[in-house]
């Protein structure tokens, strides 16, 4: 199985950090896996994307253009990259900043309020961990055994302290149904 | 087997290059291959190295001159615009006959250009960059296990030749992260009788020089140094052969543009279409064997780039003109899609049909 993930929203969401935390996720599973960010100015406040593919085959080009799984988090990259899904795929919305429905009827959306969820939880800036939570029920791209493991890997051992709350944004995305 | 780490290819060439023995590394920051320095910068002092960020890139390379001469496993790091800056130096250090790296994570171009992706910087690589008769050894990796990889085996080939050698990577190569099995500890395994170490007063100096006023005596230095040209252009091109066996057509890709060129090639063949692909791993000397026997099988070849169509002499070169060479390519930061490579190679059956 491959899965190319596509994750896209504004610098300081998160993004590239959700994507690392997947990829690292598939290393410990024994997969082959990629990531690849966007660089440059985006990364300091404009449009921010990173392609994380994760597979049981060793890996080709590590550019998602047609992704599997789009996570968008501002309505920008779902106006974007909505078209570029793969007919039968899922996408993913935080549906606190992206508002409009997905358009496409050819493949799975699930709309998450993690931004609002994440400010009610007291932890605001984890709505990507809440959508990767979600991603992780709906797709099974990574398993949901061993998450700390993987978490540990990309969290610095100076914020030891964020493992627990990262854990927790985790496993609220998840048990949204 | 060792364990395998998450990291980014600017990294992987930072800490394979620790792992090789060099502890001189003098760069200036440019996006997108900052991370070798930053990286630089976080160990060498941990190590009993030297980091030092230069006042420019003309600094830097006169830098890795310096020590280069000392014999010393010595380095720098930029990106296009920066390595051009280097190039005087870089043609000293070749004049002189001294090993060194110099790393290039390429950016679209020319002038300041962009900071994405690019591989314009071929001709530059491959040809003289610099002034005068000089070769680099051009090492080109396609994956993060390979920026590692290939930083240590650039080492070893400079050491053995004498001769400064070139990592050439582009903006992606750089900035992905891939799982990398990181090269052991190694170091210098040739002797360096030319170098300056300091006499004790017990031997005759040595001189590290690229000027010879007298023209019989550089027109030697150069026909000798094109000897050893000739030596490594049969004894060390390296290419990946991949689906080549059968193949009707070849496309011939190096970089980032081979990867997103395998993908093109598999579903390819998934649709019945016998194409391959040739990937140069070293660009200079370049696999004109391997092109060569291609051309005795295949129809026609294609060359993807990330660059106006800059190998693509290389190729025809190699192939003789026996087939057609078509180009397929983006550029100023732009990366062909799968997609686009499959239409290319579709377009060559249809001409060839």
């Amino acid at each position: 199985m491959t899965a190319n993930i596509l994750l896209a929203g504004f610098g300081g969401q998160g993004i590239l950090f959700a994507g690392k935390f997947l990829a690292y996720k598939g290393l410990l599973e024994d997969k082959h896996i990629s990531w690849l960010p966007s660089y440059g100015p985006e990364m300091r406040g404009g449009t921010a994307n990173c392609s994380v593919i994760i597979s049981d085959d060793p890996i080709g080009s590590p550019i998602v253009s047609s992704p599997d799984i789009l996570v968008a988090m501002n309505l920008p990259s779902l106006d974007k990259y909505e078209k570029a899904v793969v007919p039968g795929g899922k996408i993913f919305v935080d549906s606190t900043l992206v508002g409009r429905a997905v358009a496409r009827t050819d493949v799975e959306s699930y709309c998450i309020p993690a931004t609002q969820l994440a400010v009610d939880m007291g932890i605001p800036t984890l709505a990507n961990m809440i959508m990767v939570g979600q991603l992780i029920r709906r797709t099974r791209a990574v398993s949901f055994e061993g998450l700390e493991a993987a978490l540990r890997k990309v969290v610095s051992a100076k914020h030891a302290d964020l493992l627990e709350v990262n854990l927790s944004a985790i496993r609220a995305g998840y048990d949204l149904a | 087997m060792a364990e395998k780490v998450l990291m980014k290819g600017n990294e992987a060439i930072a800490e394979a290059a620790i792992r090789a023995g060099c502890r001189h590394y003098f760069g200036y920051p440019i996006t997108p291959q900052t991370e070798v320095a930053a990286y630089m910068a976080k160990r060498m002092p941990k190590i009993g190295g030297t980091f030092l960020q230069a006042e420019s890139e003309i600094s830097a390379i006169n830098m890795v001159y310096g020590v280069a001469g000392t014999g010393k496993r010595v380095m720098t790091s930029s990106s296009s615009p920066g390595v051009s800056l280097k190039q005087e130096g870089i043609s000293y250090i070749a004049g002189a006959d001294l090993p060194a790296l110099i790393v290039n994570v390429q950016r679209g171009g020319p002038g300041l250009g962009g900071i994405q992706p690019s591989q314009s910087d071929y001709f530059q690589a491959t040809k003289g960059g610099g002034h005068g008769d000089y070769h680099l050894i051009v090492l080109t990796p396609d994956s993060v296990q390979e920026m590692a990889d290939l930083t240590a085996l650039a080492f070893d080939l400079a050491d053995k030749y004498r001769m400064p050698a070139m990592l050439l990577a582009d903006g992606t190569m750089g900035q992905m992260m891939e799982p990398v099995e990181l090269p052991p500890e190694s170091g210098c395994t040739v002797e360096k009788p030319w170098a300056v170490t300091g006499t004790n007063m017990a031997r005759k100096h040595n001189i590290i020089n690229s000027l010879y006023l007298d023209p019989e005596e550089l027109e030697k230095t150069n026909f000798e140094r094109f000897e050893r040209y000739r030596y490594i252009e049969e004894h060390e091109a390296r290419c990946e052969r991949y689906m080549m066996d059968d193949a009707e057509y070849c496309v011939v890709a190096f970089g980032i543009a081979a990867r997103v060129s395998k993908n093109a090639v598999s579903a390819l063949r998934k649709q019945g279409i016998k194409v391959g692909l040739i990937r140069p791993i070293t660009i200079w000397p370049f696999p004109k064997q391997a092109i060569a026997e291609a051309a005795e099988q295949v129809r026609a070849f294609v060359s993807v780039e990330l660059s106006m169509g800059q190998m693509i002499e290389d190729i025809r070169l190699a192939e003789q003109c026996r087939r057609p060479v078509t180009l397929c390519n983006r550029a100023g930061g732009m990366i062909p899609t799968p997609e686009q490579i499959m239409e290319a190679v579709k377009r060559l059956e249809g001409g060839n049909a």
